[in-house]
């Protein structure tokens, strides 16, 4: 794919709204266009890692492996989200398992390469950093909801 | 908002007098939720009632609970009551066969408020068993479908075994023109859907938040987060209605037990505009 249609896909991602014209430039040079098909694994729980997605369309199951038992789907991201940012913070390993349940488009950012970049250009580490936060914030807030278990019955009034 | 004595009206019932039904046929639609249809043949012309309304369901010798009407207010020869058992009545209800007899008062209660919603979208939002009490509006919303926009219904639930009506949701989706997006906490490997809470749905929506009415039922916890997720939208409070549950006891306003604020449920709701009941949600123990 042409750089100029990496570059207008890349501009529509919410992720990436408003970025300026120099980071997304920046961002470009590692970034590729990605495909998997329904069922295909796209991170495993233990493995280095070195990815970060854009997702443009389709669904992608984030998965925990219990040992002796199947395992545990959590959440789906879908299209306008990202996936993983442990390719940002030390050790590097992903937490968890990543399988598409539909047929997936996404654009997969090189994790290294944005390290180095992150570290040589302050302000685009910044504006990562910046965009991260907001989504790992949101996805925290979610996971403490899930936690509260919003469905349990006894917090219906019937009960008082 | 139709008031509860329009509706009782209509069937020309004593809301203190049950009246015995039969149980024509019973679903379980999972481990511990399940959905009696009862035969009103015996009411001339049918049970009449208005979407969000409740009945007061008597299992003889055990004793009462409130239930909310789950059927289509356009067929009165039947009523379905969803069911998830807790406790003393709703577990009777559960050993109850075809045929067996119990007894019904009502229909009580306020309802949906569907006038306000021509000619605007609809977001009906609901968690785990809150879906039975916003059945009849999807009913009598699809019945006059051209006269409303989008219709967007968000639902939760535990896990994939916990959903209600999933044919019927996939039948709203595929011939009604009806965006659904279901959503669980936890799935396995068949699930092909959302997993997040109910809340996390909201970002795969654009809505056009001052055209929009929104419903929402469920679990206390679930309403306040879904509530706040359409205030950050920009949804007007005065646009949005809940369905609030307290127990029930006489639910026509003498005893007091169903006293949430100012209100009793019984009389004044259980379906409430927002504004009249925001304040009470945040407070720890109503
Ligand atoms: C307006 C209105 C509409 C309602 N609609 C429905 C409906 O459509 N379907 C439905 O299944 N229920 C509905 N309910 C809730 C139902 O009335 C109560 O769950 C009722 O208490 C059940 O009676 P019971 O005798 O089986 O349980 P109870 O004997 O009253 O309760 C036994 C035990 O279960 C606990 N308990 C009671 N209610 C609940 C609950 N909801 N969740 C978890 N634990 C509970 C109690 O704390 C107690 O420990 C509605 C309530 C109201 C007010
Ligand atoms: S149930 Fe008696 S006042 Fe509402």
């Amino acid at each position: 794919m042409e750089k100029e249609d990496l570059s207008e896909i890349m501009r529509q991602h919410p992720f990436l709204a408003g970025l300026s014209f120099e980071h997304m430039q920046t961002l470009i040079g590692c970034a590729t266009n990605v495909r998997f098909a329904d069922n295909a694994t796209i991170i495993q729980e233990g493995q280095i890692a070195n990815k970060f997605y854009l997702i443009r369309s389709g669904r992608i199951a984030l998965q925990m492996d219990v040992p002796g038992k199947e395992s545990l789907r959590i959440q789906t991201v879908g299209p306008g989200e990202i996936l993983g940012w442990s390719w940002l913070i030390s050790p590097y390993r992903w937490h968890f398992s990543a399988i598409a349940v539909l047929d997936t488009r996404a654009i997969a950012l090189d994790g290294e390469c944005l390290r180095n970049k992150c570290e040589k250009e302050c302000s685009f580490g910044y504006e990562m950093l910046r965009r991260l936060s907001q989504v790992m914030e949101r996805r925290l807030e979610a996971t403490r909801l899930q936690l509260i278990d919003l469905y349990d019955l006894t917090t219906s009034g019937a009960k008082r | 908002m139709m008031r509860k004595s329009q509706a009782l009206e209509a069937n020309a019932l004593d809301p203190m007098t049950t009246h015995p039904v039969m149980i024509r046929k019973i679903i379980w639609e999972n481990d511990d939720t399940f959905t009696l249809t009862l035969d009103m043949s015996g009411f001339a012309g049918g049970f009449r009632f208005l979407p969000g309304q409740f009945n007061m369901v008597y299992v003889y010798g055990v004793g009462e609970a409130a239930v909310s009407i789950s059927s289509d207010p356009a067929r009165p020869g039947t009523l379905d009551h969803t069911i998830h058992r807790v406790g003393l009545v709703t577990t009777s209800l559960a050993q109850k066969k075809r045929g067996d007899m119990i007894g019904i008062r009502g229909p009580f209660g306020s309802s949906w408020s569907i006038d306000v919603a021509r000619g605007k979208d609809i977001c009906i939002a609901s968690g785990g068993i809150g879906l039975a009490p916003l059945r009849p509006v999807i009913y009598s919303l699809l019945k006059k479908r051209e006269d409303f926009g989008r219709i967007i219904v968000l639902y939760g639930g535990r896990s994939p075994l916990d959903l209600l009506y999933r044919v019927e949701l996939e039948k709203w989706a595929s011939d009604a023109n009806v965006e659904v997006l279901v959503t669980v906490d936890r799935g396995d490997s068949s699930w092909k859907g959302h997993i997040g809470v109910v809340t996390s749905l909201f970002q795969y929506i654009k809505l056009d938040a001052r055209e929009t009415v929104a419903y929402v039922c469920g679990p206390e916890i679930m309403m306040k987060y879904t509530i706040d997720e359409l205030d950050r939208r920009g949804v007007p409070q005065s646009q949005t209605y809940l369905s609030m549950e307290r127990n029930m006891k006489c639910a026509v306003g003498f005893c007091g037990h169903c006293q949430f604020g100012p209100t009793f449920i019984c009389k004044e709701g259980p379906v409430y505009p927002l504004p009249r009941v925001r304040h009470l949600l945040d407070r720890k123990e109503l």
